[in-house]
């Protein structure tokens, strides 16, 4: 399994000193992402359930393990029913638009006015190209995929102490980073430092691709020159005319690049759930939701549906719910099976009817905390300004990344990911209202683009910790809970299965959602028709 | 093992001249943070400012007139810990910030308990090293 060959295990202070050392959600999301499961999805088409399904199932959560499991026991012959605590299908898989409006726990309502056609997503926003679970929905219900851009050279990297608060080009940076590195392991080399290590043939091959990695000249140096300035970018680029001639930029010195510590910024691409090409649906990411709502059908999926307890005996599954538009009647649903997908941060004060040890697990899962602002610009400043088309710009600002939309390239206004923060960050934002919570990143993100306050029209913060319908953003698995606990949340407890982000090894992804609620209905499938053997 | 400083604490000052911006603690103030304070950048994202808490599909307990803190453990031990749809802090707070926090909301909000904690009485509830998050 990939989970072992990328031994992402960091301990405890290892993580610490690498949030502490640039202090900011730059950093936080790097080591976050470089700890995420570099694991391909497992995904393959599945066969139709084999044998008929018969009998009834009920779905808790219409988010996209609901969906999937909706969707699928369906067309396998159950008669399914889903209770979904919002007005809308999806889940965190949701996209804001103008008119949409968002109340928050603690009663904050905010009303989206972003103009026609621009959007913003608070949860998921991008799609690997190796999570192939979730792009064959795609394909199969003909939702539009455009490219997310995640990679770009020319965004910036911004630390408050480096380069006097100037934000750099994150092409310079890795530039000056790897050609600095290229150049000091070069002379290493040269010097014969490498000797025990390498052999003579090798050790000219490596110098050879040392000038190619780095950018270093004739004698594998780092300098101004054209070399460096092929990486870099130049001082003043090649043009045409009696003036045509580039000026060779001026790198800077590893010293400098090491101690600004902005390559903390780099690395994102590195990582396999970010490399290119990433994608997303085109107009949001409901698309995805809509879609399967579409092909589930009508009638099946009841909204504003409060589960409040979840009982089960050797006949039946009995769930009992509120109307949250007509409080206080509890109502009731029964069915043979069922498919809970409520994020353990909420199942976990649900009295539910499964062994100790199963409700041992869904309480011992906690939530990650995240924090997005959209703001809508009346001018792309970022591309006509400094000629950035999407991509995402690091800092270590309390904001965290910012991300430029990848798509209406060229067009008047566009709706930005202004910030974008993780952990303690995102805990401090998620305790301020939304409303400061917009002044904040319009305020910090004129640090990076000194055009925010005078280009900004409105915005939209979601704080995940505040959204009622999950309380956090995602499972926050640690290795030793999932020794412990996976195995539980995963198991089938007699006529109750578990499915969501929180029961994969690809954790927050819709993937994640996707692969468990296939699996979980698999179970599901398997024991409605073999018996309790299966 | 030394108790691990606040994180923000974890940066060497630089010479950055950069104000104190109350809105998010700075690094450089880490050493000042009270627990009033934690409670006012972290708690109450959840908790709320009144400290009365929140429902949706699930909830945030109130904390405001709260019998289950005249047990001063429950509160150090889910702090620490985290349970249910409440996190750990035990990887971002110290051991003498938990006390403070705990002592904080102890003594606010309609809740009169005056047998404060300290560091010490805070350190058994530190859980072993976890490992960390595997994350998004």
């Amino acid at each position: 399994m990939a989970n072992e060959t990328s031994t992402a295990s960091l301990t405890r202070r290892d993580l610490l000193r690498m949030i502490g050392l640039a202090g900011g959600g730059a950093v936080m999301y790097q080591a976050m992402s470089s700890l995420g499961i570099a694991a391909e999805s497992t995904y393959q088409r599945p066969p139709p359930l084999q044998g008929t399904g018969k009998g009834t199932v009920l779905v808790l959560g219409a988010g996209l393990a609901g969906l999937v499991a909706a969707y699928e026991l369906g067309k396998a012959g159950y008669k399914v029913k889903v209770l979904e605590y919002n007005a809308r299908a999806g889940g965190r898989t949701w996209t804001l638009r103008g008119g949409d409006t968002f109340t928050e726990l603690g009663g904050h309502r905010q009303v989206c006015r972003f103009d026609d056609g621009l959007y913003f997503n608070p949860g998921p926003w991008r799609l690997p190209y190796h999570h192939h679970g979730i792009l064959d929905y795609c394909r199969r219900f003909g939702v539009t995929l455009e490219p997310f851009l995640q990679v770009n050279q020319n965004a910036y990297i911004y630390g408050k102490d480096a380069f006097g608060g100037k934000p750099q080009r994150m092409r310079e940076v890795q530039a000056d980073f790897h050609g600095g590195i290229a150049d000091l392991l070069a002379k290493v080399a040269g010097k014969g430092g490498l000797d025990d290590l390498v052999s003579k043939e090798d050790r000219e091959i490596l110098l050879e691709s040392l000038r190619q990695f780095g950018g270093l000249d004739a004698q594998y140096r780092y300098v101004q020159g054209p070399d460096s300035s092929a990486h870099r970018g130049y001082a003043k680029d090649a043009g045409g005319g009696p003036d045509g001639a580039p000026k060779f930029s001026k790198p800077v010195g590893l010293s400098d690049v090491l101690n600004a510590r902005l390559w903390t910024g780099l690395g994102m691409a590195e990582i396999y759930d970010y490399q290119p090409t990433m994608l997303q649906p085109r107009g949001g990411m409901d698309a995805i939701a809509k879609a399967f709502v579409r092909e589930i059908g009508d009638g099946v999926i009841q909204y504003d549906a409060k589960v409040t307890a979840i009982a089960q005996d050797d006949r039946g599954v009995t769930v009992s719910y509120e109307d949250t538009r007509t409080p206080g009647a509890t109502r009731q649903e029964k069915a043979d099976w069922c498919v809970c997908t409520i994020p353990l941060s909420i199942l976990s004060q649900i009295p539910i009817q499964v062994s100790a040890a199963k409700q041992a697990a869904i309480a011992a899962v906690p939530y990650m905390s995240s924090s997005k602002v959209g703001l809508q610009f009346k001018r792309r400043f970022w591309e006509e300004d400094d000629a950035i088309y999407g991509g995402v710009t690091m800092t270590d600002l309390p904001i965290g990344m910012m991300a430029y939309p990848s798509h209406g390239i060229g067009t008047k206004k566009g709706v930005m990911l202004a910030s974008y923060a993780f952990f303690l960050e995102a805990y401090e934002f998620t305790s301020l209202d939304p409303e400061t919570r917009i002044r904040k990143t319009i305020e910090y993100g004129a640090k990076v683009h000194p055009q925010f306050p005078e280009a900004f029209e409105n915005g939209m913060a979601v704080a995940w910790h505040r959204v009622p319908s999950t309380l956090g953003c995602f499972g926050w698995w640690t290795d030793d809970a999932r020794e412990k606990h996976y195995a539980d949340i995963c198991s089938m407890d007699g006529r109750i299965v578990l499915a969501g982000e929180h029961a994969s090894y690809l954790p927050a992804w819709q993937e994640g959602a996707i692969l468990s609620s296939l699996a979980a209905i698999d179970m599901l499938h398997r024991r409605a028709v073999n018996g309790a053997g299966a | 093992m030394k108790p691990l400083a606040f994180v923000l604490l974890a940066v060497a000052s630089g010479a950055s001249a950069q104000s104190m911006d109350p809105t998010f603690i700075d690094q450089k103030h880490a050493a000042q943070v009270t627990g009033e304070q934690i409670f006012q950048h972290i708690c109450q994202g959840c908790h709320m400012p009144d400290a009365k808490g929140a429902v949706g599909a699930g909830h945030y307990p109130a904390l405001a007139n709260n019998p289950k803190l005249a047990a001063r453990a429950y509160p150090v031990a889910m702090v620490m810990g985290g349970r249910g749809g409440m996190p750990p802090f035990g990887m971002l707070l110290t051991d003498a910030q938990v006390a403070d926090v705990v002592n904080y909301v102890r003594t606010h909000f309609g809740n009169h308990y005056s047998d404060a904690l300290t560091a010490d009485d805070v350190k058994p509830f530190r859980p072993p090293t976890p490992t960390p998050s595997r994350g998004h």
